[in-house]
């Protein structure tokens, strides 16, 4: 019988073979259980019925529009980051039904279709992820009007964390304060100790399921070597800023001259009123510049964890008595989304690129409280081009025509 | 349009394939049977009724003095002219002939070639006359087609997209094969509408929807170059079915001319 459920912040311990008996206790409450897995070349988020099916050994080198997975002779079971997919499709579905209508001797009736939510168990969550979800609910749930959908689908998501214990190159999440560690927002918490993992309870019906499997409870010791896989990686993520800078004052061994490739760039972000730059910068030449390199593909938004701009269009049968109102996924660098029935009002890339920067990094900042950026560096990665949003504003910084107007 | 209105569909140099496109939209076909007057399709129709109409599916391009004339006569007879396919929109894989000499091409293949009277391009059916819509595709798709026909028959647009194939790549969560397998893809630089056939299969797109609104054709390829595409290979891959497309003949050219000059 399940003992005193184990409380909220508690370590306890949980093998590998135990993992397997998380994933029948969610699925015996009824949970559908899904896991990163490979496809296609990359970590996507899919059902699991066995943890054999997890990725061991498995990492991802990622760069500026290159993503590559790679053997390695570990035994790691989450030693990858971030693929191209997050929670978004789980919550904010890229295609939904938000109203049918049907006119029956020339009245029409409207139905709106029930809610689809259920329960659904995401294993191998990162903190950057925990993140762009609270920002998610702020957008989907904040204010006055709650997005139906979201909210049941949310409600019903159980969520274990996996403590990353290594960074990409693309990761920044550190400069953006939203990891490396998890810290908040799972109802369970894995950092992979060898052999076994270290588990926190972070809900209580998180507390209820280590109750449940009588995992042991973790030794001191155990909870320092988990604790020290974080600080590590922070202390490597912070030191990307003065390594970078050793490197620009070092050209001697630039790989140009050398004829060797370049060292991958390991992002960081210098948010430092990071509001005034882009804002004072609004005419920068950098935005033409980096326009002449952008797709305007979407891409960027389309893997970005927080982006949630949606199209809403009225499809009809070819009798027009059959009417659903759908909403997908939209961005902000397609001409639809700023067409009015004046034209479209962002009709260059350079505009669209600033729109989404600015907004991201800005002003999301005004609208909720939060910057819209959880540093998980999907964009960079999954931007066809590589264009590099740490990259702009470093450009920016280093030529502030805001700055420099202020100082004359 | 009040009354049921009549539909024509005429041909020019193509394939047939993006007519046969109506007669492939199996489930939908009674229903557009029904809601239109197919007047003159001579694919599908054995008597053909005469103009004029209210919708023209204009197939194929202009490739002869002949056709060049005759569209002019089908744009006064046609309210709506649609051009359907790559053909219609962007002068088709036929439109290679423009980088070449014609008259060459004539004595190699013809026993004969004072009988062949040929224009020495392939163009798109909207630089002779005005076009009112354009369905892309090699061939078109057909959901494409039937949304064309109800937005029509109900006197509203048709809801085409303009953004990059991408945008449905992510939405229906396909794994991008240029940045995890580093294939040369186009389908950042294309109009989606094909429903991300190619992707979902694990292959490249190339580019059968033609250029996107704001296609930069241009900055892919000198990325795809720069990750040791060979430039052959990327000139081949814009000199498709939308070689004549303007923003895929620009960027063609352009690494064509790096080509020559490495």
């Amino acid at each position: 019988m399940p003992g005193v459920p184990a409380h909220i912040g508690a370590f306890h311990t949980i093998g590998v073979d135990q993992l397997q008996l998380l994933l029948n206790a969610l699925q015996s409450r009824g949970y559908r259980t899904i896991a990163p897995r490979i496809m296609d070349g990359a970590i996507v988020y899919s059902e699991i019925a066995k943890i054999e099916q997890l990725p061991v050994g498995v990492i991802d080198r990622q760069d500026g529009g290159t993503y590559r997975l790679e053997k390695v002779p570990t035994s790691g079971y989450f030693d990858y980051v971030v693929g191209p997919q997050s929670l978004k499709g789980y919550l904010f579905p890229p295609r939904e039904t938000l109203l049918k209508s049907v006119r029956k001797n020339g009245d029409w009736q409207f139905t709106v279709p029930p809610v689809e939510a259920p329960p659904l168990a995401v294993l191998g969550v990162r903190s950057c992820d925990l993140h762009a979800l609270a920002i998610q609910d702020k957008v989907f749930l904040g204010g006055p009007y709650v997005d139906p959908g979201y909210q049941a689908r949310r409600q019903n998501l159980f969520l274990v964390a996996v403590n990353c214990r290594r960074a990409a190159a693309t990761c920044f999440c550190h400069s953006m304060n939203t990891g490396p560690a998890a810290r908040q927002g799972f109802d369970l918490a894995l950092t992979e100790l060898s052999p076994d993992f270290l588990i926190e309870v972070g809900s209580p019906s998180g507390g209820e399921l280590v109750a449940e499997l009588q995992l042991a409870p973790a030794t001191p010791r155990q909870v320092e070597e988990g604790r020290v896989i974080s600080d590590l990686l922070v202390a490597e993520l912070q030191g990307r800023a003065a390594k970078a800078s050793n490197e620009v004052s070092a050209p001697a061994e630039s790989p140009g001259a050398s004829g060797t490739t370049p060292p991958i760039r390991e992002r960081f972000l210098d948010t430092t009123n990071i509001h005034g730059l882009l804002l004072g910068n609004l005419e920068h030449p950098r935005w033409q510049e980096t326009a002449e390199r952008c797709l305007a593909c979407s891409n960027c938004t389309m893997v970005c964890p927080t982006c949630f701009c949606a199209a809403v269009e009225d499809v009809s049968d070819l009798s027009g008595d059959n009417v659903r109102r759908e909403r997908a996924w939209d961005s902000c660098f397609t001409a639809e989304h700023s067409t009015m029935n004046t034209g479209t009002v962002r009709k260059t890339t350079a505009s669209r690129y600033r729109q989404w920067l600015t907004h991201k990094l800005a002003t999301w900042h005004e609208q909720f409280g939060t910057s819209g950026c959880v540093g998980c560096g999907r964009c960079i990665t999954w931007c066809p081009v590589g264009i590099d949003l740490t990259e702009e504003v470093v450009a920016i910084r280093d030529h502030d025509g805001a700055k420099a107007r202020n100082e004359v | 349009m009040a009354t049921k209105p009549s539909l024509a569909v005429f041909k020019f140099a193509s394939c047939d394939g993006c007519q046969l496109s109506l007669l492939d939209a199996e489930d939908e076909l009674l229903a557009v049977a029904g809601a239109v007057d197919i007047a003159y399709f001579l694919e599908a129709r054995t008597q053909q009724v005469g103009g004029p109409y209210d919708i023209g599916l204009v197939e194929g391009s202009i490739t002869t003095p002949h056709d060049a004339e005759r569209i002019q006569e089908i744009r006064k007879q046609c309210r709506f002219l649609v051009s359907i396919g790559a053909c219609a929109t962007a002068g088709g894989i036929q439109s290679l002939k423009n980088w070449a000499d014609v008259n060459d091409f004539i004595h190699r293949v013809y026993a004969h070639p004072e009988y062949i009277k040929t224009l020495s391009t392939s163009t798109p059916i909207a630089d002779h006359v005005k076009v009112d819509i354009e369905l892309r595709g090699c061939p078109i798709n057909k959901y494409q087609l039937v949304e064309l026909i109800t937005a029509l028959v109900h006197g509203r647009k048709p809801r085409f997209p303009s953004y990059a194939v991408c945008v449905e790549c992510k939405r229906r969560q396909v794994v991008c094969v240029a940045v995890a397998q580093g294939i040369a893809c186009l389908g950042p630089v294309t109009q989606a509408g094909c429903g991300v056939i190619c992707p979902a299969f694990n292959r490249d797109c190339y580019g059968c929807f033609g250029p996107k609104e704001n296609s930069n054709p241009n900055s892919l390829v000198q990325h795809d170059a720069a990750n040791g595409i060979p430039r052959d290979h990327l000139v081949r891959l814009l000199r498709n079915f939308n070689a004549g497309a303007s923003e895929f003949r620009l960027a063609s050219d352009h690494m064509e001319r790096s080509v020559s000059q490495s």
